[in-house]
């Protein structure tokens, strides 16, 4: 399929354009966040992503003028948290899928290339880690890891990305195994070139593009899984600029969120339309790359 | 087909050798020190006792040492002791197991079933207006985080119409089933007291797993679905379902008798893992709902940094899942006679 045709079939999609509108809207609002959420006093510049608090007092206040979308529990400011959340939410979903696609690429490739009791040793490592439910093994695996490293993005990322690679390392060694049997491999191969230079020029090229552009839509996955670990208290400290860690507080105050609705509505909102961004567009991305898809019946 | 099942079982020792290994592996992370602190709730008052306790229990010892200790207990049933929950977590497991279970399977039916109807109608009226509303729906929820939609279900249910309590029994029931005249068979609350023919405790369990079997359905139907759906769409391509339409079958029986049978083979193996994962992934949707089981204290037990209970609970569910895999792998091999032949 040409690129031409690509983008032509994807703005055919109605909810994929309105996924795109919204991905834009969220990396312009990432973008501006000083602007649209100034930082305040010495220690807010030093790190604006301590979201500023309006007293201590525990009971949520609603929306005001100060507090475009009200305080939550600790008189932290809503509307701060969630315009600077956008920004942690863009990096946890970049960061960890680069780091899975890196691991996944190198362990799939070696698998593949080598084959053999390798490909059979690397495979069942792959099931072992597959064993754990995701979020469970994230779970664990943070909970041990804070207890050394302390709270905070990093601990939470690492134990994600460490459960998380698995599923593109199998698909990288299928892709790899399919193209290896290629015709171009072959002539390649027939004129002498190295097996490795075959691996890297011709075979990772053309077997991991769909892969990548797969793995790109999963960021929203890996947003959510994050809010997990944050909603449970092993994500980022209390007050860090996170959309989980924000909505957390919710929890201590569910037999009055009828009054209290906006300490859940706002931050839960941005993330449900974040994550749905990326699935829209991921979605008729996966519509467009998949053959058996396109005009049955 | 019996070389299928053999080579699965021989399979089975060495995965629970490997989960083990990476459980174990995770301990290892932390200093022989702050493993010893893991077993001390108090700060010692004596100088010292923290390298007794290293001593003690041989936290200093090589790693097949430790690990041929801990791999001993945990097959004799021993998972540690928990400090959060103040016993062993093997008795937390049994006490906490059987919640978990009732939700899962109250939550199964609904769950699998209509997300294969959603599938099946979204790809017998493929980029129709309905198909459109299907994926529509079922992407929206696919989006939602478990505790947002939770907790949604909670401010309209709960706070606002007092419709659907959180927890898992009311007080009153609570006691009924504590007291001494109710037989505690399955512990599975709702079952239990169809069993002592009690149908006011029957129904008050009813009303508080409704609120989460809710959220667990909504948030798991556009994986069913979708895996249907482009299943479905791959079969009716097929020249079978040609021929049954070119002999003039009706609409119906083509989907029914030559299409569905055939898609379902996929739908299969991801229904039967989302059910395995269900007994074991349910923290976030047990906490939020304060509904007493595994996964609610397993989510206590790690935001309070209980390594040892955490490790024990992992080592259970990461058991469940392996035996729950293989299980399913071989109703696979019986319903696709291509899987077992390769």
């Amino acid at each position: 399929m040409t690129f031409k045709k690509l983008v032509r079939t994807f703005f055919r999609n109605p909810l994929a354009v309105l996924g795109l509108v919204l991905l834009l809207f969220f990396v312009a609002v990432a973008i501006l966040a000083p602007v649209l959420a100034p930082p305040v006093g010495e220690r807010g510049r030093l790190n604006p992503y301590r979201i500023p608090r309006d007293g201590f007092s525990a009971p949520p206040e609603p929306p005001s003028e100060e507090h475009p979308f009200g305080t939550t529990e600790g008189q932290y400011d809503i509307y701060y948290g969630v315009v600077w959340g956008t920004r942690t939410a863009f990096q946890v979903g970049i960061a960890m899928t680069v780091a899975t696609l890196l691991i996944g690429l190198v362990v799939g490739s070696i698998a593949a290339y080598y084959g053999g009791w390798v490909d059979e040793l690397l495979m069942r490592i792959v099931e072992i880690f597959q064993a754990f439910p995701f979020l469970l093994a994230a779970i664990t695996l943070s909970a041990v890891l804070q207890a050394k490293l302390g709270k905070g993005l990093l601990t939470g990322m690492i134990a994600l990305v460490a459960f998380g690679w698995t599923t593109y390392a199998r698909l990288i060694r299928g892709d790899i195994l399919a193209v290896r049997q290629r015709d171009y491999v072959l002539a390649a191969r027939s004129v002498g070139v190295k097996d490795l230079t075959i691996l890297v020029r011709h075979i990772i090229p053309n077997a991991i593009f769909p892969t990548i552009v797969l793995a790109s839509m999963r960021i929203g996955d890996y947003v959510l899984s994050f809010a997990g670990l944050s909603f449970l208290g092993l994500g980022t400290e209390v007050g860090y600029a996170d959309w989980g860690q924000l909505i957390s507080f919710a929890r201590n105050w569910i037999p009055a969120l009828a009054e209290h609705w906006y300490i859940l509505v706002y931050p839960g909102a941005a993330i449900v339309l974040f994550v749905l961004a990326w699935n829209l567009v991921g979605d008729a991305f996966r519509d467009i790359m998949d053959p058996r898809l396109q005009g049955s019946r | 087909m019996y070389r299928y099942i053999i080579r699965r079982l021989l399979m089975l020792p060495i995965l629970l050798f490997g989960v083990s290994i990476l459980i174990f592996g995770m301990l290892q992370f932390l200093t022989p020190y702050e493993r010893a602190a893991l077993y001390v709730s108090d700060i010692p008052k004596r100088e010292g006792a923290i390298d007794d306790i290293v001593e003690k229990y041989g936290l200093n010892d090589p790693f097949y040492e430790q690990y041929g200790r801990w791999i001993g207990n945990v097959l004799k049933g021993d998972l540690g002791f928990s400090k959060t929950g103040k016993q062993p977590v093997a008795e937390l497991i049994k006490t906490y197991f059987p919640a978990t279970a009732e939700l899962a399977l109250w939550a199964a039916f609904p769950l699998i079933y209509i997300g294969i109807q959603l599938g099946i109608l979204s790809a017998t009226h493929q980029n129709s207006l309905l198909d459109w509303f299907v994926r529509t729906f079922a992407v929206i929820g696919w989006s939602f985080p478990t505790f947002v939609f939770g907790l949604l279900m909670l401010m309209i249910f709960y706070a606002k119409l007092d419709w659907f309590p959180a927890g898992r029994l009311s007080d009153w029931a609570a006691q009924a089933i504590a007291s001494e005249g109710f037989r505690q068979i399955t512990r599975m609350h709702s079952f239990d007291a169809l069993l002592n023919g009690r149908l006011d405790i029957f129904w008050d369990a009813l009303r508080h797993i409704i609120l989460p079997v809710i959220t667990l359905s909504y948030l798991s139907w556009a994986l069913l679905m979708r895996v249907t759906r482009s299943s479905m769409l791959e079969v009716m391509r097929q020249e079978y379902v040609n021929t049954a339409r070119a002999k003039g079958l009706a609409n119906r029986d083509v989907v029914n008798r030559h299409a569905r049978p055939n898609a379902m083979i996929p739908v299969v193996t991801i229904g039967g893992l989302t059910l395995v994962g269900l007994l074991s992934g349910l923290v976030i949707t047990e906490t939020i709902f304060n509904y007493r089981g595994m996964g609610y204290f397993f989510a206590q037990a790690a935001s309070q940094l209980d390594v040892i209970t955490v490790l024990g609970f992992a080592m259970f569910n990461g058991a469940i899942l392996v035996l729950g895999n293989l299980v399913v792998d071989i109703l696979y091999g019986f319903i696709d006679p291509r899987v077992r032949l390769s």
